[in-house]
């Protein structure tokens, strides 16, 4: 990094009584990037933003953001961010124009400036046509996309996303990840983002992978998904005995066979797939790529899946183990 | 503020004012709000005090209706202003709060802009009230007018950032029936708006004192009522009422700025 980083975290512990939801963290992000916090339910994501942006004061550690430590210097901390928070924090009784206008007026926008930047806020998020409706009549999508443009208003140098797109169906999804991967290049801002789906924290630059207060893996989506191993083919030929010599043999390739297929591990499938099937010619009756996700990456480090809601019986079990081992 | 972070006063001032304007929005447009809160101190004035007035003979000519008028005036502002300042519990279940909170503005100005609120729209509200009084068949030249409604809103601004400090402690709206049942009603009654302080038994009229809506009450009676002697009179000097008043609203809004500070 030549420039310095936007946000630096060192050794950030914060408790609550005899809670501790975060554990010693630290990381940096660099100007102008999309970082990712990804971890499951209860991970300590929020608690983290909640002490970047000023609201919580850690128990110890440090936190900075655009050179301003957020405990010494919150007012000017404030003023560089813009913050979209886990739960919706518009007034429904207001307006989008209204609730926007707010903003602005908080921020010390220029009273001359207000309309002109609320209007066009608006029409960026194609609120525009809406902007004299209560948000109380707003879908939950419409009331996604007015929060994350309403925290650019004031023009920040960083944006928190806390799980943006949380209970938005499929295609609203899509829209608000296509809207926000713009946002860096577009309002030149810097973006902090959480989630626990991990297909969407592909968009990211870089990636910190949190559980139970701790950094487990950080890294860029290609480097993390690295770490899992590499790509797998699946091939069912006509004669699998047969084609299994001929990969081990002539492509040297790692093959086996399990459950009637072919199993082959290797470090990119689309470099030597076209080699393997020209070798194994008319024998082939179907492939099958699996490419490593960031769900594997999160299953390899803590042997759960990171959405797993409700946890099975044999992860009470370990949890408790594991909390028994913590207080011992 | 500036590159070393000191205050900036326009932006200061620009808070306070969006924070009023959203509370007077909401205010106007919320018609329920509107009617209840002009309702009750009409059944009070009309029903009670029509009922009392049988009771009660009049005193130099003043009845019992018009001896609680002041009281009346008092009830209004009580309820608006605590309403208004504990619309921040409503904020923090709402998460509205929050957006208040991560702003570049000192909690000072929220504070402000939170007690000016209940100051605004509770002396509205004494304005409407007042007009009433032809009906109870009492007058008031301008000049008094003016500095019952200048009481009004002295009396509303150290109510509201009581209220302030109340909302602070409170997370989450089932909070609401708590504080009117055991913090509001007990200050309604023990301000000397139904009934004189001084006779009230001696343990209530401690708690009487410490009651910051007492003065206000006090302050009003001495504007707008002509008895100086006797139980119905006022019970404190009207110079000592405008202390308190102002006392108490320096101390409030001192304490809520400070437990707006507070953080988790
Ligand atoms: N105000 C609080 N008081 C007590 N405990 C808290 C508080 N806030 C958070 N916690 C605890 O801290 C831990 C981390 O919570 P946090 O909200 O940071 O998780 P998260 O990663 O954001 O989870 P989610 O994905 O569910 O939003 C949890 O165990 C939670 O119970
Ligand atoms: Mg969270």
């Amino acid at each position: 990094m030549d420039r310095p980083p936007i946000i630096k975290v060192e050794n950030l512990v914060k408790k609550f009584g005899n809670i501790t939801a975060v554990r010693g963290i630290g990381f940096e992000v660099e100007e102008g990037s999309i970082f990712g916090f990804l971890g499951p339910n209860g991970a300590g994501k929020t608690t983290t933003i909640n002490v970047l942006c000023t609201l919580l004061s850690p128990t110890s550690g440090s936190a900075s953001i655009d050179g301003h430590d957020c405990m010494k210097q919150s007012a000017l901390v404030r003023k560089s961010i813009g913050i979209v928070f886990q739960d919706t924090t518009l007034d429904k009784d207001l307006t989008a124009f209204e609730n926007l206008s707010f903003h602005a007026y908080l921020y010390g926008v220029k009273k001359t400036e207000i309309k002109g930047r609320v209007d066009e806020a608006l029409k960026f998020v194609n609120l525009y046509e809406r902007k004299n409706d209560l948000v109380k009549k707003f879908s939950g999508g419409m009331k996604r996309r007015l929060e994350v443009t309403r925290g650019l208003i004031h023009r920040p140098r960083v944006l928190f996303l806390d799980e943006p797109t949380l209970g938005l169906d499929p295609q609203s999804r899509t829209n608000l990840w296509e809207f926000i991967t713009e946002l860096p290049r577009r309002h030149n801002v810097t973006i902090f983002m959480t989630t626990h789906y991990m297909e969407e924290a592909e968009v990211c630059n870089r990636i910190a992978i949190i559980d139970e207060g701790k950094i487990i893996a950080e890294g860029s989506p290609v480097e993390l998904k690295k770490t899992v191993g590499g790509d797998v083919i699946y091939l069912s030929t006509t004669d699998n005995e047969g084609s299994l010599e001929i990969l081990k043999r002539t492509l040297g390739l790692d093959a086996s066979i399990k459950d009637c297929e072919l199993y082959i591990s290797t470090e990119r499938a689309d470099a030597c797939l076209p080699e393997l099937i020209r070798t194994l010619a008319d024998r082939v009756l179907e492939v099958r790529i699996k490419k490593p996700t960031l769900n594997d990456v999160f299953l390899k480090l803590t042997g759960k899946a990171i959405r797993e809601e409700g946890a099975g019986a044999t992860d009470t079990i370990k949890e408790a183990v594991r909390a028994y081992r913590r207080r011992h | 503020m500036d590159e070393r972070g000191s205050v900036n006063l326009t932006i200061e001032l620009n808070a306070i004012y969006v924070i009023v304007a959203r509370e007077f929005k909401k205010f106007i447009r919320e018609r329920s709000r509107l009617i209840s809160a002009l309702a009750r101190p009409m059944i009070w004035l009309f029903l009670v005090g029509a009922g009392m007035s049988r009771l009660v003979r009049p005193v130099e000519g003043v009845s019992y209706t018009q001896f609680i008028f002041p009281g009346i005036l008092g009830m209004t502002i009580l309820f608006s202003s605590i309403f208004s300042s504990i619309s921040i519990i409503w904020d923090k279940e709402f998460g509205f709060m929050k957006e208040i909170l991560v702003a570049p503005v000192s909690r000072f100005s929220i504070v402000m802009g939170k007690a000016l609120s209940g100051t605004v729209v509770s002396t509205i509200q004494a304005a409407v009230i007042l007009l009433l009084l032809p009906l109870v068949g009492m007058s008031l030249d301008p000049v008094t007018i003016i500095l019952v409604l200048l009481v009004c809103a002295l009396v509303a601004f150290s109510i509201s950032s009581f209220g302030i400090v109340l909302a602070t402690f409170y997370e989450s709206y089932e909070s609401f029936s708590v504080i009117m049942n055991f913090i509001v009603m007990p200050m309604f009654f023990l301000s000397g708006a139904m009934y004189p302080v001084k006779l009230l038994p001696q343990a209530l009229q401690i708690v009487s004192k410490v009651n910051p809506l007492t003065y206000g009450v006090d302050a009003l009676k001495h504007l707008m009522s002509p008895i100086r002697e006797g139980p119905m009179s006022p019970d404190f000097p009207f110079l000592t009422d405008i202390g308190v008043i102002l006392l108490a609203s320096v101390v409030f809004v001192a304490i809520s700025s400070k437990l707006f500070e507070r953080k988790g």
